[in-house]
C-alpha cells in the first residue's frame, strides 16, 4: 500500500458521502472508509420528512443507499472497514485499518456521533433483550407492552411518541425537571394519554430474568429509590462524537468534538471535517451534507494551492453527468 | 452465486427450520431496520460460502403471523439471528456484525 491517495474520507453518513460525491466529481478518486456500520445515524431512522427533494419523505436507510450509489457512480471507492488509528503529523497523512496502512495528501473526517449509553453493566447485559437505542427497529416487538424512554431532548420525544403506536404505556424518564426538547415535540408527549413523564429521575440498574423486567430508579432530588416494572428501555440521552480513534491527531473540544480552525479546516493542515463529528448544534442530515460539500470544496482549493491537479471546471460543478 | 438465503414464513418454519437435517440460521429482520438491511449482503455471501454446513433463512417480522413467531422466540431487537440445530436454538447473534466476525462466530457455534 504505497500509493498516495488524493483524499481519504472517513465516515459514510450524509457528510462523508456528500464529500465523496464532490471530490469524486472533481476527479480526485476519493477512498472512503465507510466503517463496518455504514450510513450513519440515518440507518436507524424511519421516515425523513425534512430532506429537501423528497416531498413524500424517504426512509433513512433508503436515502443512504441513494447517496452511496451516487458516490460510487462518480468513482468513489468505498471500503467497509473501520479506521483504527491515524497519524497526521507528516505532510503525507497516514491511516490504518488494523495492520494495513493507507496514505493520502488530504483527509476529510466525517465519522459523526453515536447514541450515548448510560454506562451501566446491566445495560450491556440486557442489550438487545429489552434495552435498545433504536425505537424504529425494535418498537414493533413491544406491542401491548410497557416501555420506557430515557432522555429529555427531541429524540426522546420522538421515540416516545413513536412507541405509543405499539406499547400500551410509555414512561419518559428524565433526570431533570424540564425537557430540552422543542415546544412542539414536548407538547406531543405531554398531551399523549399513553405517555407518563417521570421527572428528576435517573436509572441505577436494569433488572430482569432473561429479558428486561424492571428498572431501579433514583429520584435526583430526594434520593429516594424505587422499582418500575417495564418490558423495555429505549435510550435517547444524546450522542458522543466518534473521535476516539483520532487520539490527539487533531484538536478536539472538551466534549471530544473536532474543532474547526478556518472554515472546515481542522487544526491540522490538509485535514478537513464535516457533519456531526464537529457540529453538535444543528445535527441534521441536510446540514451534515452541506458541511460535507463545504469540506470537499475547501479541500479541493487547498490541494490546488499545493499544485495537485483538481478538475474544478464549470462542467464538473454545474452540469449533471448523464446517467 | 449458487446458494442464496431462503425466505421462511410462519407456515414453512417447521419444515424449513425445526425439521431441517442441517443447522439453520434464521435472520429475524424488517425493512424499517437499517442495520438489518446492512446484514443482507453479508448473509447472502455466507449462505454461499457455508452452504455445505449451514442453511441461512430470513424471516420478515413485519406481518402478524411472523411477528408472533418472533415473540415466541423472544426476539426484542433486530437484526436477531438464531442458529437452530435439531429444532433447538444453540446460538444467538443480536445486532449488526461484519462478515468475518459472524463467520467465525458461526463456525465456533457449529463445532460445539
Amino acid at each position: 500500500m504505497s500509493d498516495i491517495h488524493n483524499v481519504i474520507i472517513i465516515g459514510s453518513g450524509p457528510a462523508g458521502l456528500t464529500s465523496a460525491i464532490y471530490t469524486a466529481r472533481a476527479n480526485l478518486k476519493p477512498l472512503v472508509f465507510a466503517g463496518l456500520e455504514f450510513g450513519g445515524q440515518l440507518m436507524t431512522t424511519t421516515e425523513v420528512e425534512n430532506f429537501p427533494g423528497f416531498p413524500e419523505g424517504i426512509v433513512g436507510p433508503e436515502l443512504m443507499q441513494h447517496m452511496i450509489k451516487q458516490a460510487k457512480r462518480f468513482g468513489a471507492e468505498i471500503v467497509h472497514q473501520n479506521v483504527s488509528k491515524v497519524d497526521f503529523s507528516g505532510e503525507v497523512k497516514r491511516v490504518w485499518v488494523g495492520a494495513d496502512e493507507y496514505k493520502a495528501r488530504s483527509v476529510i473526517l466525517a465519522t459523526g456521533a453515536s447514541p450515548r449509553k448510560l454506562g451501566l453493566p446491566s445495560e450491556q447485559e440486557f442489550w438487545g433483550k429489552g434495552v435498545s437505542s433504536c425505537a424504529t427497529c425494535d418498537g414493533a416487538f413491544y406491542r401491548d407492552k410497557v416501555v420506557s424512554v430515557i432522555g429529555g431532548g427531541d429524540s426522546a420525544m420522538e421515540e416516545a411518541t413513536f412507541l405509543t403506536r405499539f406499547a400500551s404505556k410509555v414512561y419518559v424518564i428524565h433526570r431533570r425537571g424540564e425537557f430540552r426538547a422543542s415546544k412542539i415535540m414536548q407538547d406531543r408527549v405531554l398531551n399523549n394519554p399513553k405517555i407518563q413523564v417521570i421527572w428528576n429521575t435517573e436509572v441505577l440498574e436494569v433488572k430482569g430474568q432473561d429479558v428486561v423486567g424492571s428498572l431501579r430508579l433514583k429520584n435526583t432530588e430526594t434520593g429516594e429509590e424505587s422499582d418500575l416494572a417495564v418490558d423495555g428501555m429505549f435510550l435517547a440521552i444524546g450522542h458522543i462524537p466518534n473521535t476516539k480513534f483520532l487520539g490527539d491527531a487533531v484538536e478536539l473540544d472538551d466534549q471530544g468534538y473536532i474543532v474547526v480552525k478556518d472554515k472546515t479546516h481542522t487544526s491540522v493542515e490538509g485535514v478537513f471535517v464535516g457533519g456531526d463529528v464537529n457540529d453538535h448544534r444543528y445535527r441534521q442530515a441536510i446540514t451534515a451534507a452541506g458541511m460535507g460539500c463545504m469540506a470537499a470544496i475547501d479541500l479541493e482549493r487547498w490541494l490546488e494551492e499545493k499544485g495537485v491537479e483538481v478538475d474544478t471546471t464549470a462542467d464538473t460543478y454545474t452540469n449533471p453527468v448523464p446517467a | 452465486m449458487a446458494h442464496t438465503t431462503i425466505p421462511v414464513h410462519a407456515a414453512t418454519f417447521s419444515a424449513e427450520v425445526l425439521k431441517s437435517d442441517r443447522p439453520v440460521l434464521v435472520d429475524f429482520w424488517a425493512s424499517w431496520c437499517g442495520p438489518c438491511l446492512m446484514m443482507e449482503p453479508v448473509l447472502e455471501e455466507l449462505a454461499d460460502e457455508l452452504h455445505d454446513r449451514l442453511k441461512i433463512t430470513k424471516l420478515n417480522t413485519e406481518s402478524p403471523d411472523e411477528q408472533q413467531l418472533a415473540m415466541l422466540y423472544r426476539v426484542q431487537s433486530i437484526p436477531n439471528m438464531k442458529l437452530f440445530k435439531d429444532g433447538k436454538v444453540i446460538a444467538e447473534f443480536i445486532g449488526y456484525r461484519p462478515k468475518d466476525v459472524l463467520k467465525q462466530e458461526l463456525e465456533e457455534a457449529l463445532q460445539e
